[in-house]
């Protein structure tokens, strides 16, 4: 192995390395959505596309006629869950939500969502930082679903939020990050890992977010919309590696004026 | 008696308890500590009136007249 490889002993790129939350490791640093796939049929075969090994589910009523399905799918794939609490619009609705998930899935993870209304489905930060600490008490381990903003960011943290899930831009939208800066800033401010999430629009936007130091990128929409989710999956799966890589790698700087990559020593010249 | 189970009016016997509802519902039989029989995960969640109820507690947990119960489980989302 030379200085300049970017592969590991195993023969594994840089980009691939584990995520490791709540002494967890996880293979992949995409995290999937399972939203707004048509059929679990292809969500299973995007899924796999993906290669993520975590993937999130929402908590709803009970209905015998469409049971079983997305739990055994998730569990027959070894791929662990994360439940969440979509659809709450208050730290008691989340709270509550979270423990029927913890009972149900048998996990202490959650990703926290508490939404402000429906039409921008942006995190109410007074009741996100409500629940993040009366989820922490119970004994959960906190993905705190919230804005792009810094200050809050760290607040989560403290708060004892196991990872920090900025937005790139509303849920569904596919704007991509609206504002790179806040993310870096959340990224070199935070000791938790920071899970760039919701706003994904295709693959480079998911490479940015590695590329601006994001831990991982967790996505849904991007994928399950897409017109061939498994190749869209398989996308992503390849940018997260790809952003992952340059971020270590280390950009050149920008430039004002361009920089000759040949020699101007040593020309030929032409009489 | 009846009870509400997830917002619809549900008729059960009297003094019938969450393991019988939910095993009732789902069509897994249960254990007394409330998990399937069958060994594979169950997948769902009991509220009780607003309260969760752990598993464990579902067989000694007795239903009553105009209770209301929500089960939920894992679906897509997020």
């Amino acid at each position: 192995m030379t200085e300049t490889s970017s592969v590991n002993t195993l023969n594994q790129p840089i980009g691939a390395d584990q995520l490791v939350i709540d002494g967890v490791a996880l293979g992949s640093r995409l995290i999937m959505g399972t939203g707004g796939a048509p059929s679990l049929d292809g969500l299973g075969g995007a899924l796999i596309a993906s290669g993520t090994e975590l993937t999130t589910v929402a908590m709803r009523r009970y209905s015998p006629a469409e049971t079983g399905s997305l739990f055994q799918l998730l569990v027959e794939h070894r791929i662990r869950v994360l439940p969440n609490t979509a659809g709450c619009f208050t730290a008691r609705d989340a709270v509550m939500t979270a423990e029927l998930a913890r009972e149900a899935l048998e996990t202490d993870w959650v990703k926290l969502e508490v939404i402000a209304d429906e039409q921008t489905l942006l995190p109410d930060a007074v009741e996100l930082v409500d629940a993040t600490e009366q989820l922490v008490n119970r004994g959960f381990k906190v993905f705190a679903y919230t804005n792009d903003d810094p200050v809050l960011a760290l607040r989560l943290e403290n708060l004892g939020a196991t990872a920090v899930m900025p937005l790139g831009a509303p849920i569904g939208t596919g704007l991509g990050i609206l504002n790179p800066h806040n993310i870096e800033l959340i990224v070199s401010r935070a000791s938790v890992p920071v899970i760039l999430d919701a706003g994904i629009g295709t693959a480079s936007d998911a490479a940015l977010a590695m590329e601006l130091g994001c831990d991982a990128v967790l996505l849904a929409t991007a994928v399950t919309r897409a017109q061939n989710p498994a190749l869209m999956g398989e996308a992503f799966k390849h940018a997260v590696i790809a952003g992952r890589l340059a971020k270590a790698a280390g950009r050149i700087p920008r430039r004002e004026h361009a920089l000759a990559s040949s020699a101007m020593e040593g020309r030929a010249e032409f009489l | 008696m009846n009870i509400t189970l997830n917002g619809s009016h549900h008729a059960m016997a009297d003094g019938a308890s969450i393991t019988t509802l939910v095993s009732q519902v789902t069509g897994r039989p249960l254990a007394t500590d409330g998990q399937a029989t069958d060994g594979r995960k169950l997948g769902v969640a009991v509220a009780h009136n607003s309260a969760v109820v752990p598993r464990s507690q579902w067989y000694v947990t007795p239903l009553a007249d105009g209770d209301d119960v929500e089960l939920v489980t894992a679906v897509q989302g997020g």
